[in-house]
């Protein structure tokens, strides 16, 4: 059988792969450029059972998205710009009850109201910290059509496997993109479903972990085990707690839970690193740039290579530090005014001088540019 | 294959972006790799209209038009933007009632009657996009017309079939007569 | 003594005591929901309750059944995913009044405007309780709060007339000392098909009544009990003994399409199963 050859936009393939992934339920606002997202899901969700809404804000569409997946349904909500300023609170709500959940951003130019139909990548740091308080975070960010779609596929698996929400941040020039993508059939690409606990039992310690559990089974509603959800700290019954003894298991719990599993999230693309002299650090739309200039240096002889971070949050810290030991010069191009640069100096501890090259006007940064910007920096200009 | 980079423009309705659409799923229907962007927004409701469409033989990195192979410009407007600092062996496509005001760099200019042929010969002025579709391939010689007619009929609205037919032969009669 | 029969089949008695101050009628309310529950024979796996923030929404852990204690304002919202997802689902909302008219006000009006089948109990006590006694949405004018030490200069919802408004089908008042009728109302709601909401009077003398000089937690129930009167005899009252009186009953009642059912008609129709 072979595959499906199509052309696909971004945002479709976003849709697409979320089907492949077995979500049943869209919640969410209208918000460019994410808004095909809501349109495709609201075309397709029914015809496959499954269930599209579209709510009142962007809180409503988090919210009931969170409500659908306490449920028992695989779900989905996505937005742009402000939209992901106004989910905050219930992504933490979410990393805190638990609760597996894929939100994308289709970042554009910020703050504000910004650049509502042009791309950025400035949504970096709030995808990690945006909410209140500590929590972990598990973003992916794809370059690609093609790989939007398997991402979105992957923030499911993850989301399921960690009971944790998991981000797709992908940008404007992904999300309108149509390009050719090569469709996966049906079995070829992984998916990780609920682990639920036995039906028909109340479980007293539903938080408790059981050998072999990554995290609890999740208890599903309707299911017998009648168990309580809650935002405030909770002990292993659940029901809320405010021991700081307690506090403190469970915020490793759910810190531990992605950090000490790191290896399975963190996903990276080397691509000419071998003999690299200067390496950048990239991500998303941003890394066919970076890649557009790797060849043409590489045509000229000059021995740059590109780290490309598929998995943004937790960063890619054991690859950031080993590249650090092999190049002496670091470029983080990134469509914003020094984001993910914070995070790669931090990993490089000063092993290797780091250097932000990006801006967050909406105006994709040109491949001749970060040729240039090796050049000046091969001759010591910079 | 060279990397092929076409921007296509106009106004909102015209259908440029439905071109590069048909474009790109022909090169795909043909093995190569495309893609196809737009400008998005309120400029796609009415004001200034931009497609873009890159085709080649390997994956396509940088996902934007730098040196266009071709410009196609459907309105004065348009043209006053994006006619200009073309590469010098660019094919530049106007409609004939453009009036080109900067020095577009290149000399390779097709001045074709594409909206009065879209109106008075298929009859239908929302056929420009196809009758443009079918010239741009006439002088780049991309998809043979059985290639293209098969894009065609995949992308448009069931009903409208013999008319976007006939907008495909308009277009390509339009090179055929061109003279240069 | 040994626990009500109430208590223990519905009650998570090893979360009690609740959290309640002495002489609140949040428990009143609370106990109720399960009686109306009991009464109507619903199946606890079957049940979901779902609350926001505030004192009323702690009920749920008290309560055993599916329970989900959300974010502040968002718990109809959360609902509406549960509801949507599975609408075999019977789903209660406890919120309380800043929960649902302010904070949540938005959606509140949206799934009322849907006719989304979730039974709405407002444990209304006319105050931000667990923040120590603010002015809420529904806190009298000229009342006292912590935010209005000068006497309240805003005009109160009335609940209800804002969810009927907004297309709610059903709509109940009762009060914390009006409890038979309470929990017919609370039935009635539940079994409603569509959106219903219970606006629960409920007193907090803790936070409202010290403000307002409104007595203890026993006076306040009697203030409900002689300034509250049933709907039904309100409208044959004359004019003039109308004055200062305050209303409970039924209040609206009406049946429209409901939006699960009516989305699941365009999967059924997608799908060829009609």
């Amino acid at each position: 059988m072979s595959n499906k050859i199509t052309l696909m936009q971004g945002n479709e393939a976003c849709v697409q792969g979320a089907l492949y992934a077995g979500y049943r339920f869209y919640a969410g606002y209208p918000i460019t450029p994410s808004t095909e997202i809501a349109e495709l899901s609201a075309t397709e969700l029914p015809k496959v059972g499954g269930k599209f809404i579209q709510m009142e804000d962007e809180i409503g569409g988090i919210a009931a998205a969170i409500g659908a997946s306490i449920a028992g349904t695989k779900s989905m909500t996505a937005t742009s710009g402000p939209g992901f300023s106004l989910k905050q609170e219930n992504i933490g709500y979410a990393a805190m009850a638990q609760i597996p959940l894929v939100i994308v951003n289709v970042m554009r130019g910020g703050p504000s109201t910004g650049l509502p139909t042009q791309s950025a990548q400035a949504d970096i740091m709030q995808a990690k910290y945006g909410s209140h308080g500590d929590y972990p975070m598990i973003a992916l960010s794809p370059m690609s059509v093609r790989e939007t779609f398997d991402l979105t596929v992957r923030c499911f698996n993850l989301a399921e496997k960690y009971r944790t929400p998991v981000m797709l941040m992908t940008d404007e020039v992904i999300g309108h993109l149509r390009e050719r993508v090569v469709v996966p059939e049906p079995g070829e690409l992984e998916i990780i479903n609920r682990t639920t606990s036995e039906a028909g039992v109340l479980r007293p310690r539903p938080y408790e972990k059981q050998p072999g559990e990554i995290v609890p089974a999740m208890s599903v509603f309707g299911d017998g085990n009648r168990a309580h959800t809650t935002g405030l700290f909770y002990n292993e019954t659940g029901f809320p707690s405010n021991s700081t003894d307690n506090a403190k298991i469970m915020l490793e719990r759910i810190f531990n839970k992605v950090y000490d599993n790191v290896d399975d999230i963190v996903q990276v693309e080397e691509f000419e690193l071998d003999d690299a002299e200067i390496a950048f650090v990239t991500f998303g739309s941003t890394s066919r740039v970076v890649k557009a200039a790797v060849k043409a240096l590489r045509a000229e002889g000059i021995k740059a290579g590109m780290l490309r971070a598929i998995t943004i949050w937790p960063s890619p810290e054991k690859q950031i530090r080993e590249l650090a030991q092999k190049v002496d010069h670091i470029i983080v191009a990134e469509q914003n005014m020094g984001q993910y640069v914070r995070e790669v100096q931090r990993i490089v501890e000063g092993q290797a001088r780091v250097q932000h090259y990006g801006r967050g006007n909406g105006d994709l940064i040109k491949p001749q540019e970060l040729v240039a910007l090796v050049k000046e920096v091969e001759h010591g200009t910079k | 294959m060279k990397q092929l980079e076409l921007r296509l423009t106009g106004s909102g309705g015209q259908g440029v972006i439905m071109l590069g659409v048909i474009l790109a799923e022909a090169a795909i229907k043909k093995g190569h790799f495309a893609i196809q962007s737009q400008s998005y927004g309120p400029e796609a409701r009415g004001g200034a209209s931009k497609c873009e469409v890159i085709i080649g033989s390997e994956t396509i990195d940088y996902p934007k038009v730098q040196q266009p192979t071709l410009l196609l410009a459907l309105t004065q407007i348009a043209a006053d933007k994006y006619a200009q600092n073309l590469p010098q062996d660019a094919v530049l496509i106007i409609d004939d009632s453009i009036e080109l005001i900067n020095d577009p760099g290149t000399e390779n200019i097709y001045r074709l009657p594409i909206l009065v042929t879209a109106r008075d010969v298929v009859r239908k002025e929302l056929t420009a996009n196809i009758v443009s579709l079918a010239a741009i391939n006439q002088i780049l010689g991309l998809f043979s017309k059985e290639e293209l007619l098969e894009a065609v009929l995949q992308r448009v609205p069931k009903g409208t079939e013999i008319l976007n037919q006939r907008a495909v032969e308009a277009g390509i009669e339009l090179v055929q007569n061109h003279v240069g | 003594m040994e626990p009500s029969k109430l208590i223990q089949e519905y009650f998570r008695d090893a979360n009690l005591p609740h959290i309640w101050c002495p002489g609140c009628s949040h428990g009143i309310v609370t106990r109720a929901i399960t009686k109306a529950i009991d009464e109507l024979g619903m199946d606890k796996d079957n049940t979901v309750i779902v609350s926001g923030i505030g004192c009323s929404s702690r009920a749920p852990g008290y309560m055993a059944f599916n329970t989900v204690h959300t974010t502040h304002g968002r718990a109809i919202a959360f609902a509406t995913g549960i509801k949507m997802s599975k609408p075999e689902l019977d789903v209660i909302v406890i919120t309380g009044d800043g929960d649902a008219s302010a904070i949540g006000g938005n959606h509140l009006i949206h799934a009322a405007r849907r006719n989304i089948d979730l039974t709405v109990i407002v444990f209304n006590n006319n105050i931000y309780g667990m923040t120590g006694g603010q002015y809420s949405p529904t806190t009298p004018t000229d009342a006292f709060g912590t935010t209005a030490p000068y006497g309240n200069i805003d005009q109160p919802f009335d609940i209800l007339k804002l969810a009927e408004g907004a297309g709610a089908t059903y709509t109940a008042r009762g009060t914390a000392y009006h409890t038979k009728q309470l929990i017919s109302y609370i039935s009635k709601a539940i079994k409603h098909k569509g959106f219903s909401i219970v606006d629960a009077i409920s007193v907090c003398p803790t936070y409202y009544g010290r403000r307002n000089k409104s007595g203890s937690g026993v006076q306040m129930m009697v203030w409900l009990k002689d300034n509250y009167v049933d709907v039904k005899v309100y409208d044959k009252l004359p004019e003039e003994k109308r004055a200062g009186k305050f209303v409970y009953g039924e209040f609206y009642e009406q049946e429209r399409p409901e939006y699960t059912a009516e989305y699941q008609k365009i999967i059924d129709r997608l799908r060829g199963e009609v």
